[in-house]
């Protein structure tokens, strides 16, 4: 399999220069503003609950600490995640290095998977060091890890069809700015079309719900495993890869 | 090794190459000569399996650089125009990444990426990012990248381009080198190079070929006489008439006269070396023989006949037909 190499130099061109810590940087100071802020909240709802004893049945760390936890990771995502993806094709096509990557022998699509593995692998870094939330919550209250798993693989489809996205436009243009921008407002879109679903009735509502990229996160980090939200990540990052393939052909092409 | 065959390529209603045909024989240095915009990149990136032509066939090995591409990626080097490279990473890891994705065995990588270094004189900047090396290293480092794999084709566009004479020098004497055991065609817009590095030449203007063939071979095509410049210490009219004498002699023109003196162009036959029968002419009617010698027919001076009488041929069709002509480089 020649994407290693590809996948190698990619994690060196990360973190070789400063993209991987800036991102991972900001990425865990927010997540982790976003936690303290949402323990010290839930902390004072226990209080409240102490005297209150009715209001402490609805009270528990799942719902109250990670539930809203991913969904603002989910937010934070949509931010960072075209940063990350942006330079991987724009710039190799603005610096002349596409064409002379393109004549190695490997298969266009190992040049991608390579490129979309080592995105994928600063993402899974990064979310892993993001595990020291549960695992503080966990010191100080009973923690179900299974809905833990399971909105973190959430988490994981959800950034890797952001990375995918954002690959597709990095290899649509060779300006990075255009490919990042383009990216998050593709994913903006997707996010807030979901609303639209509150006034749409029949039909319409339910494409609205479906479509919404965020939306399908929200049975992930309830502890709910749906193979509809499952599907839904996994078709929609197959189909901007498969995209960013046919955009590499067309490349070829037009020279 | 190389086979090309009626090769064109459009880039929308421009067209940059049309019906290019030639053969590059193993083991020789080819040149791909042409004026900015001729053609010469949109060739070399067909070859290099970069690029899919409009129409026509291209060969490496006795593979198709389209439905083969692969096989022909595997025995190709190629360095595009202006050695495009990684500024963020270090030489060595440079080309250890180029060594690995060309499938040199994981054992025999580090020594391959020291042999390639040692041989393009980088060995010293291994660990220094590409990004801060002076242009003629990049192009080295460019070049070491397109040596790894040890490919039996080497395909080189404008190498020389933006370096210093004393850079280019070395280049050239690298390339040079490598005759034998690579096949090398290399562009270039700079004629001397193509005498000094090439043992063939290939002239493409405006995306035709125009003229192609060692470079002897192309002198005589295009100059079918040879020419000798010779200065004589007597008048003018004299000497021609008496030059116009000699056996072989086809055409006298003069150049200049002053003070009494005239000098000429005499163009002889081809393989007839005059020189010898003008001396003794002039001699033997006791006039001061001033200056006697052979003018050398450049490729330059081909190229500029070649070039022009292309350009002088098109212009009297266009006005009939105009062509839409490409400006692609």
């Amino acid at each position: 399999m020649r994407w290693w190499p590809v996948f190698k130099k990619e994690m060196r061109l990360y973190f070789g220069s400063p993209v991987a810590y800036v991102v991972g940087t900001f990425f865990l100071v927010i997540s982790g503003w976003f936690f303290s802020q949402i323990l010290l909240f839930y902390n004072m709802s226990s209080m409240q609950a102490a005297m209150q004893p009715q209001m402490a049945q609805s009270l528990n760390p799942t719902e109250g600490i990670l539930r809203p936890l991913f969904s603002n990771m989910a937010v934070v995502l949509l931010f960072f995640m075209p940063m990350v993806t942006m330079r991987l094709f724009a710039e190799e096509k603005r610096a002349g290095t596409l064409e002379l990557l393109l004549t190695y022998p490997v298969r266009d699509g190992e040049i991608l998977l390579g490129k979309f593995l080592a995105a994928g692998a600063l993402y899974v870094l990064l979310l892993g060091l993001t595990l020291l939330y549960p695992g503080m919550v966990s010191y100080f209250a009973r923690v179900e890890w299974g809905a833990v798993m399971t909105g973190y693989l959430g988490l994981l489809l959800l950034g890797g069809t952001f990375l995918a996205v954002g690959i597709l436009l990095s290899s649509m243009t060779e300006n990075q700015i255009v490919a990042g921008f383009a990216t998050f407002g593709i994913l903006l879109g997707l996010w807030v079309v979901g609303w639209g679903a509150d006034f749409a009735g029949g039909t319409l509502r339910t494409v609205l719900q479906y479509v919404s990229i965020t939306d399908h996160m929200d049975s992930f980090s309830k502890g709910v495993l749906d193979t509809k939200d499952v599907v839904y990540y996994v078709t929609a990052m197959a189909f901007a890869l498969f995209l960013a393939l046919r955009s590499l052909e067309a490349k070829r092409w037009k020279g | 090794m190389i086979e090309v065959d009626r090769l064109t390529k459009h880039y929308g209603p421009v067209t940059a190459v049309q019906d290019v045909s030639f053969t590059v024989e193993k083991g020789t240095i080819v040149g791909f000569l042409g004026p900015n915009g001729a053609g010469k990149s949109t060739t070399m990136k067909i070859l290099s399996c970069f690029m899919a032509a409009s129409g026509g066939t291209a060969r490496i090995a006795g593979f198709d650089v389209f439905s083969q591409s692969m096989e022909v990626r595997r025995r190709i080097g190629y360095l595009p125009e202006n050695a495009p490279l990684y500024p963020d990473l270090p030489v060595a890891a440079y080309l250890d990444f180029v060594a690995e994705i060309k499938g040199v065995p994981r054992r025999a990588r580090r020594g391959k990426v020291a042999e390639v270094m040692e041989r393009c004189f980088i060995t010293d900047m291994q660990r220094r990012l590409i990004g801060k090396l002076s242009k003629g290293y990049r192009q080295r480092v460019g070049l070491a990248q397109a040596l790894l794999g040890d490919p039996e084709v080497l395909i080189m566009d404008e190498p020389t381009i933006g370096l210093d004479p004393k850079q280019i020098a070395e280049i050239r004497a690298l390339i040079r080198s490598l005759a034998g055991q690579h096949t090398v065609i290399l562009s270039t817009h700079i004629l001397p190079e193509v005498s000094m590095v090439c043992d063939g030449v290939i002239i493409i203007h405006r995306g035709r070929i125009v003229a192609q063939g060692t470079q002897s071979e192309l002198v005589e095509q295009v100059f079918p006489t040879s020419r000798v410049a010779i200065e004589v210490g007597a008048p003018a009219e004299a000497v021609e008439v008496a030059l116009l004498g000699v056996p072989g002699v086809l055409r006298v023109a003069v150049q200049e006269t002053r003070d009494g003196a005239a000098s000429f162009v005499v163009e002889a036959s081809r393989g007839h070396d005059v020189r010898g029968d003008l001396a003794r002419l002039v001699t033997s009617r006791a006039w001061p023989l001033l200056e006697l010698h052979q003018v050398g027919m450049s490729l330059e001076e081909v190229f500029i006949r070649v070039v022009a009488g292309e350009e002088a041929a098109e212009s009297a069709e266009s006005v009939e037909t105009p062509t839409a002509t490409a400006e692609v480089a």
